[in-house]
Parts: C-alpha cells; sequence; structure tokens
C-alpha cells in the first residue's frame, strides 16, 4: 500500500538566518524583473491557503505606477489547527523582513507592516527587536524601508486580506468588494502586496539558493516545501517542513496513532478526508494530478475513532458563527442554520432529510458568499455529513 | 483630569489621531485599563474627531476589545477544536471552581475575569489559555491551580 | 467617450460603459435583478447578495451591484443555479426577520416581503432565528421606532446616516450572529446625537425603522367632538401625496388633499404655506436687521451668516455637532411651530374659541418635526403648540382607513384665516426654496423694486446640487437700507446634512464668506423628508421638485409680503414683523447638546 510519492521531510524555513544581510543586499542590487522571474519560476504559491502565485502577485504590484505602496506581512493566523507562522517569526524573522524589503524594493515602496494577530501579543517584543536591527542594517546600506507591526484585537476574519486591510485602516474588519484587488488598491487604496508570513520565508529561501532548488522540491503544481502544523489525535504534535504533493496516507502513517479516522486538512475551513480516502489524497494545490489534491494553509488536524464527528462540526460552525464579519447574508444567517440545523436534527427537532436542504444550503455559501469564509464553510460540512451522517442523526 | 483620558491623549499623541490610529488607541486603552468603558470611547472619539458610534462599533467587532469591566487578569480559554478535544472544559470547570465564578464573569474582587476564546495558535500543545497577554499551554487541573494560585500569590504580594 | 466593453446578458449582445455595473448594465437592457443592500443615494456595499448573477465560466456566482463589466463577460441573471441561490438567500433572510407581516406598520410597502412575494417563499424550512435572540423595540424617540427583529443589517440606514448626513447615530456593531445595527452602546435613538430627520426610515427597506405613528390619536380626536382640529399641511406634502395614492411621482395633489382633509374630519383644513410667508417675513426682516448691525453698527454680539431655522433636523444636527455656533441661527421658529403657536392664540381669538379646546395637527414630509413639536420651549401659546405631528404616509393611510377614493375627490381650497398662501410658501418644499423666498422679498423690501431675475425664478439656488450659491447685488436701496447700498449679498444653500456640515466647517474655520445660508437636513430639501413616500431617490426627488417649482408658477401671488392674510395678520394682531407679539409667539431659543 501507499502512494508512489513518499513523505520527505526538509529544512530550509527554519535553518539559520545568519545570512539575512548578505541575501538583502544582493537581492536589492539586482533588478525587478528579475527577481520577479526567479519567483514565478519557482512556482510559489501563497502559503496562507488561498495559493495565488507570489511572483505574480508581486509583478501585478510593481506594474502600478502610484508612487504610495505597501507591503504587508499577514501574520494573522487564525485558522484553527495553525501555528507555523508563530514559530517562524520567533525562530527567523529575519528571513521575514529581508523578504519584505525585497518585495519593497521589487515594488518600490519603502513601507512594511506585519499584522500580527492579538493573541500573539507576546511575540512583540522580540519581532519589535529584530526590525530595529534590520533598519539599522536597512539604513547602514542606505536601503530606504520601515516596517512596523500592526496589532490585531481577535478577529479571524481579519486574515482575509480586504478585511485585514480595513482593520489597519481603523475600523471593523469587513471583507471588501473584489475587484479591485489589492495589487491595485489595497491599504488606504494604494497598491499593496500582502503575503503570508510563511511565503514570505519561502521567497527568503528562493533568493538564498535560487528558483531550482525550491521548484524541485514537490511536485507538479505544486513545487517547494511547505510548514505542517500538526494537531490533535497524533502522539507527535509540531510543526513539520515536508515536500508538497504527499499522500495523505503516507502522513497518517507518520503522524497518526494508529486509529485515524479521519484528517482535517486546511483548518475548520479546509477539507475533511475519512480513512477511506486517505489513500486517493495528495496534499498540495488543484492541478490535473489523479486523485483528489488538497490545499491547506498548514493545518493537518486528525481524529481517532473516539471522536465524534457530530462535535468536530458542532465546534467548526460556532467558530464560523461567531467569527463570521456579519455583514453578508449567506455567511451571517448561512452559519447559524447550518449551527441550529445540526443540532435540530440530533435532537430529532428535524428528520434527517433537513441535512440534505442544510447541504444545499452550505453549495449556495459557497456561491454567493462574500469571501473565503462563507464559501469555505461548505468545505467541512458537507464533507463530515455526508461521510459520517449517521453520526449526525439521532 | 480622568487618568483615562491622559491616557488616551497620550496615546493619540503616540500613534497618531487618524482614523487608522483607532486601533492601537483601543488597544491602548484595553492593555491598560482591561476593557473599553462609555467614558473612555467618548473620550477616543473626541480625541480623534470620529463619531462616538463609530468607535463603538469598531471596539465591538474585536472579540479583545472588551466593552464590559473586566478583571485585572483576564483569562482566555480556547474552545476551538483541539483545545475542545483535549479537556478544555475540565479547565474551565477547575477554573470555576477555584474562582467561584463561571465563564463570562468577574469574580466579586475584580481580579479574575474569565472568558472563552477562538482558536489561540497552540493546537500542539492543547488546552491552551491567556492570561492577559501571557499563553499557557498543556493544561491540565493541576496546571491550572497552579497557574493560578501563582496569580492569586502574586495579587496579595501586591496589595 | 467613455470606453465602452461587449458583454452578452441573459444571451443577448449589448455594449456597455466601462466600469458599470452588472446592475446598472441589466437596468439598461431592461433585465431586472433584484436587491436589498443596493440605494441609488447610497455607497454599493454587496453584502445582502440577493443581486447574485452567474458569470458563465466562473464557479461562484457575483453580486451585480459590486461587479463591474467587463469585456466579454457572458452574464446570467436567470440561470438554475442563480434562482436557486437566490431563493435561498431570501428563505435566509426570512428565517432572520420578524415576518409578522400582517401586524407590521410597513405591511405592503416592504422591500423583502415583495421578494418573498415575488420568489413565492411558501414554506419556512429553516429554523426561525428570531426567537434566539433577545430583541427590544427602541421606541423612546417621539419620531423613529427601531425594531432590530425586522431588522435585515442591509445597512442602508448606517450608510444613510453616515453619507447623505453625516451623522453617524448608527453605526454597525460587533461581528458573526450577533452583528447589528446599534447605537453607541445601544443606547435609544432618543439618548443619541439623531436628529430624527428620518432617512433611515425612508432607506429601510423593511419595518426595521418606521415613523412613532399619531394616527389612532388623532382619530379619536377628530371623534371627539368637545374639540376643534384644525391640520396644517406642509408645502412637500401636496406634491408627495399622491405617490401614496395612486398617482405618478410628481403629482401636484393640492385641492384633492384639502378635499381629502376635509373628508377625514377635521374642522378646519389650513396651510403651513401661510407661516412659511409668516416665515419670510419675519426672517427676513430678522436678515435686515442682521445686516444693519453688523454692516452699519458693527456690532460684535451679532453672527453672520445667518442661517435659516425652519428644519428641525437641522436644528438639532447644529445643536449637537456645533453648539457654539447657534448664535447663527436665526431666531424664527419653524413654519409648523409658527403656525400651532398662531393657531392657539390669534386663530382661537379670531374664531372665539377656546384655545384649550383646539386640537393643531400638522402633516409633514418630516418625522423631525415631531420631536419639534415636542419640545418644552413650543408652548408658547400657553399650550402645546402643535398637538399631532402625522407625515405624509400617515395622511396617506388615514385616507385609504377612511375608504376615500383618492383620485375621484374634487378639489377644494384651504379655509381662511391661516390658509392663505404664495409661491414663495410653496417652493419651502424645494432645497433652495427659503433661500429664493427670502430673496424675493428682502430685495424688493430694501429696493422697492422686484428681484432682477426672470420671472422671478432664482435658478442658482434650485437645482439638486449638495452646496449652491448665489449673490445679489444690491444696489440702490430705500433710504432707510442705504447702507447696503453696493452690497453684494452672498447667499449659500445646503441640503442633506453631510453638506451642512462642509457649510459648517467653513465658518467655524472663518473662511465663510456668505451672509444668509439655507440649510436643510434632507436631501433635496423638504420633498425629499424623511417622512415622504417610500421610495425616494434621486430621481423622485427631481420630480418632486418639478412639481413644486409648478406649483409656484401657478400662483397667483408669488412674494410672501403680498399675502393678504399676511397683511392682515400684521394689521390686526402682530402689528410688525420682530415686533414684541413676534418675539413672544414666533421666535424661539436653542439648546447646546452634547456631539459625544
Amino acid at each position: 500500500m501507499g502512494s508512489v510519492y513518499q513523505l520527505k521531510r526538509v529544512d530550509f524555513i527554519f535553518k539559520d538566518e545568519k545570512d539575512w544581510k548578505v541575501i538583502l543586499k544582493n537581492s536589492i542590487s539586482r533588478p525587478a524583473h528579475e527577481l520577479i522571474n526567479e519567483l514565478i519560476s519557482s512556482e510559489l504559491k501563497g502559503r496562507g491557503g488561498a495559493g495565488f502565485p507570489t511572483g505574480l502577485k508581486w509583478k501585478l504590484t510593481a506594474e502600478e505606477n502610484d508612487l504610495v505602496k505597501y507591503v504587508i506581512c499577514n501574520a494573522d493566523e487564525g485558522e484553527p489547527g495553525t501555528f507555523k507562522d508563530r514559530e517562524i517569526l520567533s525562530k527567523v524573522p529575519l528571513k521575514v523582513l529581508t523578504s519584505m524589503a525585497v518585495c519593497g524594493h521589487v515594488i518600490r515602496s519603502n513601507t512594511g507592516y506585519i499584522y500580527l494577530r492579538g493573541e500573539y501579543f507576546f511575540l512583540q517584543k522580540d519581532l519589535n527587536k529584530a526590525i530595529s536591527e534590520f533598519e539599522e542594517y536597512c539604513r547602514e546600506i542606505n536601503f530606504d524601508f520601515s516596517i512596523r507591526i500592526f496589532m490585531g484585537s481577535g478577529a479571524y476574519i481579519c486574515g482575509e486580506e480586504t478585511a485585514l486591510f480595513e482593520s489597519m485602516e481603523g475600523k471593523r474588519g469587513e471583507p471588501r468588494n473584489k475587484p479591485p484587488f489589492p495589487s491595485s488598491y489595497g491599504y488606504m487604496g494604494k497598491p499593496t502586496v500582502i503575503n503570508n508570513v510563511e511565503t514570505l520565508a519561502h521567497t527568503y529561501t528562493i533568493f538564498e539558493y535560487g528558483a531550482k532548488r525550491f521548484y524541485d522540491l514537490g511536485v507538479q503544481y505544486s513545487r517547494g516545501s511547505k510548514l505542517f502544523s500538526v494537531s490533535g489525535d497524533t502522539p507527535k504534535p509540531g510543526i513539520y517542513e515536508l515536500e508538497l504533493g504527499m499522500s495523505l496516507f503516507d502522513f497518517v502513517e507518520e503522524f497518526g496513532d494508529g486509529d485515524t479516522k479521519a484528517v482535517q486538512v486546511g483548518g475548520a475551513s479546509g477539507f475533511l478526508v475519512p480513512r477511506k480516502r486517505f489513500n486517493e489524497t495528495t496534499i498540495g494545490f488543484q492541478g490535473k494530478l489523479t486523485g483528489i489534491s488538497l490545499p491547506t494553509g498548514g493545518s493537518m488536524m486528525l481524529f481517532n475513532s473516539s471522536r465524534s464527528m457530530y462535535n468536530v462540526l458542532d465546534n467548526y460552525l460556532e467558530f464560523f458563527r461567531e467569527e463570521s464579519c456579519g455583514q453578508c447574508t449567506p455567511c451571517r444567517v448561512g452559519c447559524q442554520q447550518l449551527l441550529n440545523g445540526i443540532k435540530a436534527v440530533k435532537r430529532g427537532d428535524k428528520n434527517a432529510q433537513y441535512l440534505d436542504k442544510l447541504l444545499r444550503l452550505t453549495e449556495t455559501m459557497q456561491n454567493t458568499a462574500k469571501c473565503g469564509l462563507g464559501q469555505s464553510v461548505a468545505n467541512s460540512f458537507s464533507a463530515i455529513v455526508e461521510n459520517f451522517r449517521e453520526e449526525m442523526i439521532y | 483630569m480622568y487618568p483615562v483620558s491622559e491616557l488616551i491623549k497620550n496615546l493619540a499623541d503616540q500613534h497618531g489621531r487618524a482614523r487608522h490610529n483607532l486601533l492601537p488607541i483601543l488597544q491602548g486603552v484595553v492593555e491598560q485599563e482591561r476593557f473599553l468603558s462609555e467614558y473612555s470611547m467618548i473620550e477616543i472619539a473626541r480625541e480623534l474627531d470620529l463619531p462616538a458610534s463609530e468607535v463603538y462599533g469598531t471596539a465591538t467587532f474585536y472579540s479583545f476589545l472588551e466593552y464590559k469591566k473586566m478583571g485585572k487578569y483576564v483569562i482566555r480559554i480556547c474552545k476551538t477544536i483541539t483545545c475542545s478535544m483535549k479537556g478544555k472544559n475540565q479547565i474551565i470547570k477547575t477554573i470555576e471552581d477555584m474562582l467561584k465564578i463561571n465563564v463570562g464573569e468577574t469574580s466579586p474582587d475584580g481580579n479574575f475575569s474569565l472568558l472563552q476564546t477562538n482558536c489561540l495558535g497552540f493546537c500542539h500543545k492543547a488546552p491552551a489559555m491567556l492570561i492577559n497577554y501571557d499563553v499557557y499551554t498543556d493544561l491540565t487541573p493541576e496546571r491550572v491551580r497552579e497557574i493560578l494560585t501563582g496569580y492569586i500569590n502574586k495579587k496579595e504580594r501586591e496589595d | 467617450m467613455a470606453k465602452k466593453v461587449k458583454i452578452t446578458i441573459n444571451e443577448v449582445a449589448v455594449e456597455i460603459e466601462a466600469g458599470t455595473s452588472i446592475l446598472d448594465a441589466a437596468r439598461q437592457t431592461g433585465v431586472i435583478i433584484p436587491t436589498l443592500c443596493y440605494h441609488k443615494d447610497l455607497c454599493v456595499a454587496g453584502n445582502c447578495r440577493v443581486c447574485v448573477v452567474e458569470i458563465v465560466g466562473q464557479k461562484r456566482l457575483s453580486a451585480a451591484c459590486a461587479t463591474p463589466c467587463e469585456e466579454g463577460m457572458d452574464i446570467l441573471t436567470n440561470s438554475f443555479k442563480v434562482r436557486n441561490s437566490r431563493k435561498h438567500i431570501i428563505e435566509l433572510l426570512l428565517s432572520e426577520h420578524n415576518a409578522d407581516c400582517t401586524r407590521c406598520y410597513k405591511n405592503g410597502n416592504c422591500e423583502l416581503q415583495k421578494l418573498a412575494s415575488d420568489y413565492k417563499i411558501m414554506t419556512q424550512d429553516f429554523i426561525r432565528l428570531v426567537p434566539y435572540k433577545n430583541y427590544t423595540i427602541d421606541q423612546y424617540s417621539p419620531s423613529i421606532i427601531k425594531d432590530d427583529s425586522k431588522c435585515i443589517r442591509c445597512q442602508r440606514c448606517v450608510r444613510t446616516c453616515e453619507e447623505l448626513q453625516g451623522v453617524n447615530a448608527l453605526t454597525v456593531a460587533y461581528k458573526g450572529d450577533h452583528m447589528k445595527i446599534s447605537t453607541f452602546f445601544e443606547k435609544p435613538m432618543n439618548d443619541v446625537i439623531c436628529t430624527n430627520c428620518g432617512q433611515c426610515i425612508n432607506h429601510c427597506p423593511t419595518g426595521a425603522l418606521v415613523e412613532r405613528n399619531y394616527i389612532e390619536e388623532v382619530w379619536e380626536a377628530i371623534a371627539d367632538k368637545s374639540v376643534h382640529v384644525i391640520v396644517q399641511t406642509a408645502p412637500a406634502v401636496r406634491i408627495g401625496l399622491g405617490e401614496e395614492l395612486g398617482f405618478p411621482v410628481g403629482s401636484r395633489v393640492t385641492g384633492k388633499m384639502v378635499a381629502a382633509l376635509k373628508r377625514l374630519g377635521f374642522d378646519a383644513v389650513m396651510d403651513t404655506d401661510f407661516s412659511a410667508d409668516l416665515t419670510i417675513m419675519e426672517e427676513g426682516t430678522e436678515l435686515m436687521v442682521r445686516l444693519k448691525k453688523v454692516l452699519e453698527d458693527h456690532d460684535p454680539t451679532i453672527m453672520l451668516p445667518m442661517a435659516t431655522s425652519c428644519s428641525p433636523g437641522w436644528i438639532k444636527y447644529i445643536e449637537h455637532m456645533y453648539p457654539g455656533y447657534l448664535g447663527h441661527l436665526s431666531t424664527c421658529k419653524s413654519p409648523q411651530q409658527m403656525f400651532g403657536a398662531l393657531a392657539k392664540t390669534y386663530y382661537a381669538k379670531q374664531r372665539g374659541l377656546d384655545p384649550e379646546k383646539i386640537v393643531s395637527v400638522s402633516i409633514m414630509p418630516c418625522t423631525a418635526k415631531k420631536f419639534e413639536s415636542n419640545r418644552p420651549e413650543m408652548h408658547d401659546s400657553g399650550y402645546r403648540d402643535v398637538d399631532y405631528v402625522l407625515t405624509t404616509r400617515e395622511l396617506a393611510i388615514m385616507i385609504k382607513q377612511a375608504g376615500i377614493d383618492f383620485m375621484k375627490l374634487e378639489d377644494r381650497p384651504f379655509d381662511s384665516l391661516m390658509g392663505e398662501s404664495t409661491g414663495a410658501a410653496v417652493i419651502f418644499g424645494a432645497t433652495g426654496g427659503v433661500m429664493e423666498a427670502a430673496l424675493r422679498t428682502v430685495y424688493e423690501l430694501v429696493t422697492g423694486r422686484e428681484i432682477p431675475f426672470e420671472n422671478l425664478n432664482i435658478t442658482p439656488v434650485r437645482g439638486m446640487e449638495g452646496i449652491k450659491e448665489a449673490s445679489v447685488k444690491i444696489e440702490s436701496p430705500l433710504e432707510q437700507w442705504a447702507f447696503l447700498d453696493g452690497v453684494e449679498l452672498k447667499c449659500a444653500v445646503a441640503h442633506g446634512l453631510i453638506n451642512a456640515k462642509t457649510v459648517m466647517d467653513s465658518i467655524a474655520a472663518g473662511t465663510s464668506q456668505y451672509h444668509f445660508i439655507e440649510f436643510m437636513a434632507c436631501p433635496g430639501g423638504c420633498l425629499g423628508g424623511g417622512g415622504q413616500p417610500i421610495p425616494t431617490n434621486p430621481e423622485i426627488r427631481r420630480k418632486r421638485a418639478e412639481a413644486i417649482y409648478a406649483e409656484d408658477e401657478g400662483m397667483k401671488l408669488r412674494k410672501s409680503h403680498l399675502n393678504p392674510e399676511i397683511l392682515k395678520i400684521y394689521n390686526d394682531f402682530l402689528l410688525k414683523p420682530m415686533g414684541v407679539k413676534s418675539h413672544d409667539l414666533l421666535h424661539t431659543k436653542y439648546t447646546a447638546r452634547a456631539r459625544f
């Protein structure tokens, strides 16, 4: 048993950052288009979960003509089961800062922000220390780039990039209508590159070792390595850097407790895979691969057979009901209906067929919600209800 | 001048008085006062020349910007999936028994408030909690009792 | 010429100006897409999701209001997927909504109800969420009732309060399932900076925000044979009322309105237009006195520009927002309150009635007038000057309740004593109207000549521009006003409180050069008032304004100082403008209020 692809641990992200000055200096002496091409040829895709090609993001923003632009590092790591960004920021912050500055060089911006979730307040002090050291070096080499931390205050939705901008502008973190996209209209209405912490750490790797080294890792459509936050019913919870494209079966072999019933890939907004699908599921971005390929921001939660999937879903839905920004109908009301709905079915107040009505509702949420939050509730809901239907009913 | 007005003025001096400075100022007040009173919000609105309703609407969006009076130590227990699986309810029970308050309440001496919160990002060390800004992980009822005893003693030493 | 893009909507190829929203493009091509959170007066929110459409090739649906057309888009507004999703969304909204339609004030004029009807939502599969929430109805305001259980969170009211009015009494608070429309700390509307303008009511698609109605109280008064019930009607009512009763927008129904009021059983039907003319006499005189004190006597205590005081929403706004500038306000009461004070004094005396037995009702395009009539200082007659204020909408309800076939009514004239008016009074109902009426009179009183505008139409102060300016040079005035010779009288008009804010900020900054400014709380002036028929939008306001100016042109008299009943009241009762009696009955003072 087992797929062709084996689990491969790699060690780039947490490898020491002692060369950051060299990498910064070398990178900013290279022309912007060269750096963009490097990123594009690495095929690095955003590590926050959505998977937008990073090189293209930088390119689009670089092409905008505004005098004021911003580089923002999204450290609003709020997806349940994700905790890798914190580790990056506490262990190798200078990699992230370096990449932000290089991005500033590429898009012609001298202002960077790190949007740090309120829960990570304790990181602030050390991170500020790293920023001071970094900025001092920038001054030394006459490179104009400043970085400020912007603290969040406990709102999951602010991880959505346009909600994050709103939040930084001092408003409620409500996602905007798109278009326009951040590359032309971001923070303060200015062209903005917004990258996840890990994405920036990978760009550092690419600038350090070249695109090929990164490209050679992983599989087609899913190049490079990725940090995985492993939690739940596992004997070895923690953070692991693995090549993309592994099979979920191999992953469970490695991290499961021998009784794994299901794996939640990509956090509450991600996908739940039941045991019978481990073999045909790979972890990576959607492509023309055979079988199912699941993107993830890195959250891998394992559930063993002692867990009730009803309770798992109940917990997710309560999370979404509270963390929805509340502005759009499908997400605000939909989340309430889903949660109340499964409770009603469990109590027997609604019959089992009501679950089908709720499944159709999640389709509507997926089709019509304003942002990724409302759109993605369907993912785990349908997987749990379809695969563990009997657990949902009395 | 009330001390909180002074605080707000200083925060505004430090961060600026534009709309995009609102969150750091709200956070600064909460850091000091543990919550945003009606009075604080009005003072912030005045200082930033914003409608008071906007300050209120923005503050209530963020879970950490409490608008009800909080204790000196705000305990936030993570209730999201992994922490929930790994026994956060026992942790809550332990704290409720020890402090004689329920979730959502503040102890009569004003020292502790007990809240639940969404994912703290310590799923690999579940269950986890925050006390003000400090994280405690791999909690067990015994460990929680120890931690809280530490806070209670610390409080007594300060008094 | 703007760039065009080629798109197809429901398989029909069209060329549309680039940047046009799918919603507008569809409307231009005769395709109706339902909306809820969308309103022509407001910025696009894209939050209700009712207007979703399918763009072929895209997995997800797009909100038509918030998505600009792009070259080659193939748009379906009625595909299977769209219809199902839309129906779902309406069902979701209904599940969160207190759909107690038969007991709702907005029954019959509710956008959600209409959608539910159009899409035939016959079942209630989803769980009703209303019982899970702890709703209370805020009914402490004399003007506005806010019922969150009927709110669909479209935020139209919040955007109205912010974008049109710059008041921000309403905001969005909390998130997730707790997200709601709230005031500061969820205080009653009456305890916050709400101006009672009622624009939120006018923009609310459901019954979440409605006027506090006094219909039953008025029926009761009419039924009480021991009291004499008199009614006054504001200028903008006569050009709005028809919309509620089957007439097209912009219909003038003055005579039918009077006939209907008489049928309803009011003992006397008179006109706020009379007191609008009176306002011009008082306010015009006040302006001339102020000009004299400033320009000739150099009295530092007198403030210019002088600001009009007819609009109670504006009054409450300036009391909250610019309490240090109340000295700029004319001391004149609004026409409603002038009428009220005279009804229980002058009118009572002339008719030999006991003022205690008079019930004074007014029909207003306005909800702030309800608050105004409630102000403690509005008792100068010795009684409450105006007992009940009804909106245009409430009057329409009474007419329907009474079974009056409004269309078939014969026109009737107002009753005398306080029923005569001029075209100058009629135009009070439109933005710029008070200014125009004042200029017609002031110029003539100062110079002895008619104001030099063709056919008396002072067009610079007309129209829907947010802030308008006009200046009139005074040459060879009468001897008494010699100090005004050569003075360029500078005037401005602002409507919609967001525009009032701009003007007030310039006054506060000391950069304002004006002598006289007209302020109206509502966009378009009273014709777009918070008590006017729903919907009100830019096109409807334009048509109502046309009707107002047509009404003016059709009047025999078009200058306030020529109104014979005005001449009579000064002769018999008030003696002179700004005189002792006027001071007692027609002028008022203001209250500084907290801004936060």
